[in-house]
């Protein structure tokens, strides 16, 4: 087994089992679904016409929450010195946990997310695609999460830190996303913003790892 | 493999506070050297200096043989206070991950684990295991993936006695074979060592007036 093929078999893994892993994740997420009517009111109609839209929000929330980990444990026990001391080079170790981040959290949350949207009144014939932006998102999510957990490393109270740095670069997939199937629910054609959102995720894949890297070779030295 | 190590004129701070500079030292094959100092000299960042973990203010750390890089990434094993295990995951998973990411053999973690005794351990979680069974675990890397230059943060400070004389033993056998040991001890090593102090910086405020 390669290196990265192990690493991410044990980031998986971490992942799964950190503070809840998917339970905690997926719990927190039906409960903000279900809050929002409460709020809003019960009227299917006005529902329906934020279903979508409200259970994207409620993705990109889920996805922040067990995000604060997942460096600041490896830099507290010393793994990331660990890490770091190898012929992998710490931008690929630092994708390696994203895609764990991924696999255990975002996954998930995509099969969940069009649960969420349904019960909140989307028409059912739209949760194949809620599905497929909800995985694509969550690759965004976990990538751009992660410069922000790399760059809150070190510092107290990480997690808010974490989340204040990323909700903002949330905006575009939340946009793309949920443009997208607000698209396809009104009859317009949904490939413009999906394609934009997998171009924002395979962005940050490519340009994450980076950041990730310097943050964490800057928090250990 | 790396024939030696050299530190030249190295200066570091932590902090913004001066912990040595201009310090040099040499290491060749078959040495050992244990690094002391008071609590707060600058030993486990001499080590980290080594690692290429901490930026030096000045000086060059030098390895003749290899690369800088190639030598950080696969020349030298660092055993800190902190060994990166996992309090929920078992002591076997956490070393075979470590084991295979430092680049080792199927062969050489058995031969670690019957040296270490560890077969009794591993199948227990690593918040399990007790300061010293932990530090056997880390220890293990040692051996299950050979690596010239051993770079060792009071290694021995949680082992029994049993277990101190028995990785003087495992000690002096790496050296033997041409390896090379950087440890930074409060206690003698249980091998032939030469002793560096790491010299208080110039300033005498951190002295206790009597």
């Amino acid at each position: 087994m390669s290196r990265f093929s192990a690493l991410l078999a044990r980031e998986t893994a971490l992942a799964w089992g950190r503070g809840g892993g998917p339970t905690v994740s997926v719990g927190f997420y039906a409960g903000v679904a279900t809050l929002l009517p409460l709020a809003i009111g019960p009227e299917a109609q006005r529902l329906a016409a934020i279903a979508l839209g409200a259970a994207w929000v409620a993705l990109a929330l889920a996805s922040l929450l067990s995000l604060d980990r997942l460096f600041e444990r490896d830099y507290e026990d010393g793994a990331l010195d660990l890490l770091a001391l190898s012929p992998l080079p710490l931008e690929l170790t630092a994708a390696a946990k994203c895609l764990g981040q991924w696999i255990a959290t975002g996954a998930p949350l995509a099969l969940a997310a069009p649960i969420a949207a349904i019960g909140l009144g989307a028409p059912v014939s739209l949760a194949p695609l809620v599905f497929i932006t909800a995985l694509a998102g969550g690759l965004a999510f976990a990538f751009v999460g992660g410069i922000g957990a790399a760059l809150s490393l070190g510092a107290r109270r990480g997690g808010l830190l974490t989340a204040v740095i990323v909700l903002p670069l949330l905006v575009p997939p939340v946009i793309f996303g949920g443009g997208a199937l607000d698209a396809s629910a009104s009859g317009l054609p949904w490939t413009p913003g999906f394609l934009l959102l997998c171009a924002y995720a395979v962005a940050a894949l490519a340009l994450g790892p980076i950041a990730m890297a310097a943050a964490c070779r800057n928090a250990l030295s | 493999m790396i024939e030696s190590l050299e530190l030249s004129g190295l200066g570091a701070s932590r902090g913004g506070r001066r912990l040595f500079s201009n310090l040099s030292l040499t290491l060749k094959m078959g040495e050992a050297c244990a690094l002391t100092g008071a609590n707060g000299s600058g030993k486990t960042t001499l080590l980290r200096a080594v690692a290429g973990l901490v930026e030096v203010d000045e000086g060059t750390v030098g390895f003749v043989g290899m690369d800088p890089s190639e030598a950080r990434a696969s020349g030298l094993h660092l055993i800190g206070h902190q060994d990166g295990f996992k309090p929920g995951r078992t002591a076997r998973e956490e070393l075979d991950f470590w084991s295979l990411w430092s680049g080792g053999g199927e062969r050489e973690l058995q031969a670690a684990i019957k040296v270490l005794d560890l077969k009794l351990l591993l199948d227990l979680e690593v918040r399990r295991l007790s300061a010293g069974q932990r530090r056997r675990v880390a220890l293990a890397r040692l051996l299950a993936v050979p690596r010239a230059l051993w770079l060792l943060d009071e290694p021995l400070s949680p082992l029994d006695a049993r277990w101190r004389a028995q990785m003087g033993e495992i000690m002096a056998r790496h050296l033997a074979g041409g390896g090379m040991i950087l440890a930074a001890v409060h206690d003698p090593l249980p091998v032939a060592a030469v002793t560096f102090e790491i010299p208080a910086p110039g300033d005498t405020s951190s002295e206790v007036a009597l």
